[in-house]
C-alpha cells in the first residue's frame, strides 16, 4: 500500500508486523509516538502496554515479559537510553531477547530535546559497563526504519541479546512515502527443552533458556554463571562466558554488518555517514561528482558490530575518508580502526542541526586540499 | 509437612548466608506456605533483586530470576503482565525495596498489579557490609553513620498503603507461624500485596549497635512485637478489593 507514514509509526508498525507483544515505556521526545501508537494497538490484539515510572522500569519489565515468553520492545530517546545501561547489560549477560528504540536527541543531559543528533554511537556500543557484545541498526529512511526494526526483533531472538535501533530524530518524524511489503512474525526460535542447562550453547553460541511460562524450573541471573544458570566467580567459567557471548556476536557478523554503497568504485575520497546524514551525503556525492570530484558514499545500517570488510572493500581505492557524523566524531574514532593514520577527515556537528548537502561537498573540497577537520 | 529441603537447590549449599541471620527463618517460612500446595508448583516465579534478602530466591528449585539492585518489581510486573497464570513473588530487602528500588515500590502498590512482595527488613544493608539502610533506627550505628544515624527512617507498610496496595502485612522472623499466615494471605489475594517481614542481621547490624548474636537479636526482636500493646503492630494491616485487575487481555 502507497501511504504517507513517519517514521516512528512505521518503527511501531514493523515491531506489530514481527510479532511484538509487548511494549513498556516511559514518554520522552522526540520517541512518544511508539510508545502511543504501541498503547493503542496492542490491547486490541491480545497484546500489553503498559507505562512505567521511569525508564530503568521500562526496560525492567520488557526483560520480565521476555523471559516469560513474550517478543518485547522498549523505546526513548537519549537520557532514557543512559537510565536503560544497567538493564541493557542484564539483558546481554542474562541473555534475554528484546529491542530497544533510541530516537537520538541533543545531549549530554536533557540537551535539546526537539532536536537531532547522532550523540549515542558510543553509549550504544560502551554504555553499559563490563565488556559485552553490541548490536546497533541504523536506519536512514522510514521505509528502513520499517524493514530493521522487523530485523533487530529476529536477529535479538535468534542470538538472544537485545538489539539496539537507532536513529536520528528526523528520521524518527520523518514523513515520507513508502510503499511497505510487509513482514510476518520470525519463527519463534527462542526457547530451549532444557531447563537443567539453560546456559549451555549450542554451536551457534547461543543459550538455550526455556521461558518462565514452560514449567521447567532453571535459574536467571545478572552475577557470572555457568552453563547451569548459577552464580559463580570461577574464572575459567565466567572467563568463557564473556568469550562465548562476544565470540556469538562476531559468528554473526559477517550476516549482520549491513551497508550500502554509493558510486564507491571509482571514488577518491569516500564519505562515511549514517542516519539522516547519509541522505545529505548522497545528494553531496552527486552533487561533487558534478563539479567533477570524484566522491562516493559508505553508509553502515549496522552500527555495531561495525561493518569493516564492507567498509575495507568500499574504501580499497579511495584516497582518503570524510565521516560526517552529528557528533564531535564517535564513529570516526572506529573507522580509524581500519584506514592508514592520517587518512580520516571529520565534519562534525553538535549544535542540534543536521548536516546539509552544501556543507559535505564544500568540506570534500577543503580535504582535497588537505584539510583534516572540518569544523 | 514434609521436609523442606525438597525445594531447595542442594547443589547450591552452602548458602552464603551467616550463621543466625534472619533471613534463614524468612525463606522457610516461605516454602512452608508453597509446602501446603494451594498453588501449582509449576505456576510460582521467584523474582529478587540483589541483597542477602533477595539472594535466597536463587536457592529454591522454582524459576526463580534474581535480577538488579532496587529493580526486581519491574521484572515481576512484566513478568505478570506477559502471563498473568504466573504466581509471581518478589523478595526483597529493606535497601533493595525502600532505598534504590522506592519509587518502583510504590508505583508497584499504585498498579496494583497481583504481585505478592515480601520485604525483609533488617535495618541495614547487610551484604554489602552493613551501611546506613532508609529504615535503620534513628541513633543505630552503622558504617556509613558511625556517630549513630541522623535522618528519620520508612515505615515501609505505610508508604505502600498509602500508595495503593490492596494487601499490606507485617510478619516477624520472631513469630514464624504467625509470618507464615501473612504470606499465604498475601498470596492468596490478587491485587498487589505488601509483606513487611522483620528479620536480622547479626553480622553487622548486630554487632555495631551491640546487640548480641542471632539468638540475642530475635529475642529483643519478640518483645518489640508481642503483647497487648506492641511497639511494632504485626498482622494484616490493610486489605481490599484490587482496585482494578491490571491485566493482559
Ligand atoms: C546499582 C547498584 N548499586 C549498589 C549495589 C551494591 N549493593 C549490593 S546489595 C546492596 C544492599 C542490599 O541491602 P538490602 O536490600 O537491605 O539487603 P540485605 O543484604 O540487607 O538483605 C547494595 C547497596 C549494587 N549491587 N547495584
Ligand atoms: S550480612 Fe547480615 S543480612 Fe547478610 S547474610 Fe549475614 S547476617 Fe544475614
Ligand atoms: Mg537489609
Amino acid at each position: 500500500m502507497n501511504e504517507l507514514l513517519q517514521g516512528n509509526a512505521a518503527c511501531a508498525r514493523a515491531a506489530l508486523d514481527a510479532g511484538c507483544t509487548f511494549f513498556a515505556g516511559y514518554p520522552i521526545t522526540p520517541s512518544s509516538e511508539i510508545a502511543e501508537q504501541m498503547a493503542a494497538a496492542l490491547p486490541k490484539r491480545g497484546g500489553v502496554f503498559v507505562q512505567m515510572e521511569d525508564e530503568i522500569a521500562s526496560l525492567g519489565a520488557v526483560l520480565g515479559a521476555s523471559l516469560a515468553g513474550r517478543r518485547a520492545m522498549t523505546a526513548t530517546s537519549g537520557p532514557g537510553f543512559s537510565l536503560m545501561q544497567e538493564h541493557l547489560g542484564y539483558g546481554m549477560y542474562a541473555e534475554i531477547p528484546c529491542v530497544v528504540v533510541d530516537v537520538m536527541r541533543g545531549g549530554p543531559s536533557t540537551g535539546l530535546p526537539t532536536r537531532p543528533s547522532q550523540g549515542d554511537v558510543m553509549q550504544a556500543r560502551w554504555g553499559t559497563h563490563g565488556d559485552h557484545p553490541a548490536i546497533a541498526l541504523a536506519p536512514a529512511s522510514v521505509a528502513e526504519v520499517y524493514e530493521l526494526t522487523a530485523r533487530a526483533f529476529e536477529l535479538s531472538d535468534r542470538l538472544r541479546t537485545p538489539v539496539v535501533l537507532l536513529y536520528d530524530e528526523v528520521i524518527g518524524h520523518l514523513r515520507e512515502r513508502v510503499d511497505l511489503a510487509p513482514v510476518s512474525p520470525p519463527p519463534a526460535a527462542r526457547a530451549g527443552p532444557d531447563g537443567r542447562s539453560p546456559y549451555a550453547a549450542g554451536e551457534d553460541d547461543v543459550a538455550r533458556l526455556p521461558d518462565l511460562g514452560s514449567g521447567q524450573r532453571f535459574h536467571v541471573t545478572g552475577l557470572g554463571h555457568g552453563e547451569r544458570g548459577y552464580p559463580t566467580d570461577d574464572p575459567a567459567v565466567v572467563g568463557d562466558l564473556a568469550l562465548r557471548l562476544a565470540r556469538k556476536v562476531e559468528r554473526a557478523r559477517a550476516e549482520i554488518a549491513w551497508a550500502e554503497t554509493y558510486r564507491t568504485e571509482d571514488a577518491d575520497l569516500v564519505v562515511v555517514a549514517y542516519g539522516i546524514v547519509a541522505r545529505a551525503a548522497r545528494r553531496a556525492v552527486d552533487d561533487g561528482r558534478a563539479r567533477g570530484m570524484r566522491l562516493g558514499l559508505f553508509r553502515p545500517r549496522t552500527i555495531w558490530p561495525f561493518p569493516a570488510e564492507a567498509f575495507r572493500a568500499a574504501t580499497a581505492g579511495a584516497r582518503g575518508v570524510l565521516v560526517a557524523e552529528m557528533n564531535l566524531g564517535q564513529l570516526a574514532v572506529e573507522i580509524e580502526r581500519y584506514v592508514p593514520r592520517g587518512s580520516v577527515a571529520t565534519l562534525l556537528r553538535a549544535d542540534g542541526r543536521p548536516i546539509a548537502p552544501e556543507e559535505i561537498v564544500a568540506a570534500a573540497v577543503r580535504v582535497t586540499d588537505g584539510e583534516r577537520v572540518v569544523a | 509437612m514434609s521436609d523442606l529441603r525438597q525445594y531447595l537447590r542442594q547443589d547450591l549449599m552452602p548458602h552464603i548466608l551467616c550463621p543466625g541471620c534472619g533471613h534463614g527463618i524468612a525463606l522457610r517460612s516461605l516454602l512452608r506456605v508453597i509446602d501446603r500446595g494451594t498453588i501449582p508448583l509449576d505456576r510460582i516465579v521467584l523474582v529478587g533483586g540483589i541483597g542477602c534478602s533477595s539472594r535466597m530466591v536463587g536457592y529454591v528449585d522454582l524459576r526463580t530470576v534474581h535480577t538488579t539492585h532496587g529493580r526486581a518489581l519491574t521484572f515481576a510486573t512484566g513478568i505478570k503482565l506477559a502471563r498473568p497464570e504466573l504466581e509471581v513473588i518478589v523478595v526483597t530487602g529493606d535497601g533493595d525495596g525502600l532505598g534504590i528500588g522506592g519509587n518502583h515500590l510504590i508505583h508497584a502498590a499504585r498498579r496494583d498489579v497481583d504481585l505478592t512482595c515480601l520485604l525483609l527488613n533488617n535495618a541495614t544493608y547487610g551484604m554489602t557490609g552493613g551501611q546506613a539502610a532508609p529504615t535503620a533506627a534513628p541513633g543505630s550505628r552503622s558504617t556509613t553513620t558511625p556517630g549513630g544515624a541522623r535522618e528519620p527512617s520508612f515505615d515501609a507498610c505505610r508508604l505502600v498503603e498509602a500508595a495503593g496496595a490492596s494487601y499490606v502485612a507485617r510478619g516477624a522472623t520472631s513469630l514464624p507461624l504467625a509470618l507464615d499466615d501473612v504470606i499465604a494471605g498475601a498470596i492468596a489475594h490478587s491485587g498487589f500485596s505488601f509483606v513487611e517481614i522483620l528479620s536480622d542481621c547479626p553480622e553487622f547490624y548486630g554487632r555495631y549497635n551491640a546487640l548480641g548474636r542471632g539468638p540475642d537479636m530475635l529475642q529483643a526482636q519478640r518483645s518489640r512485637v508481642i503483647g497487648p500493646r506492641p511497639e511494632i503492630q504485626l498482622g494484616v494491616l490493610h486489605q481490599r478489593p484490587p482496585a482494578l485487575e491490571v491485566q493482559a487481555t
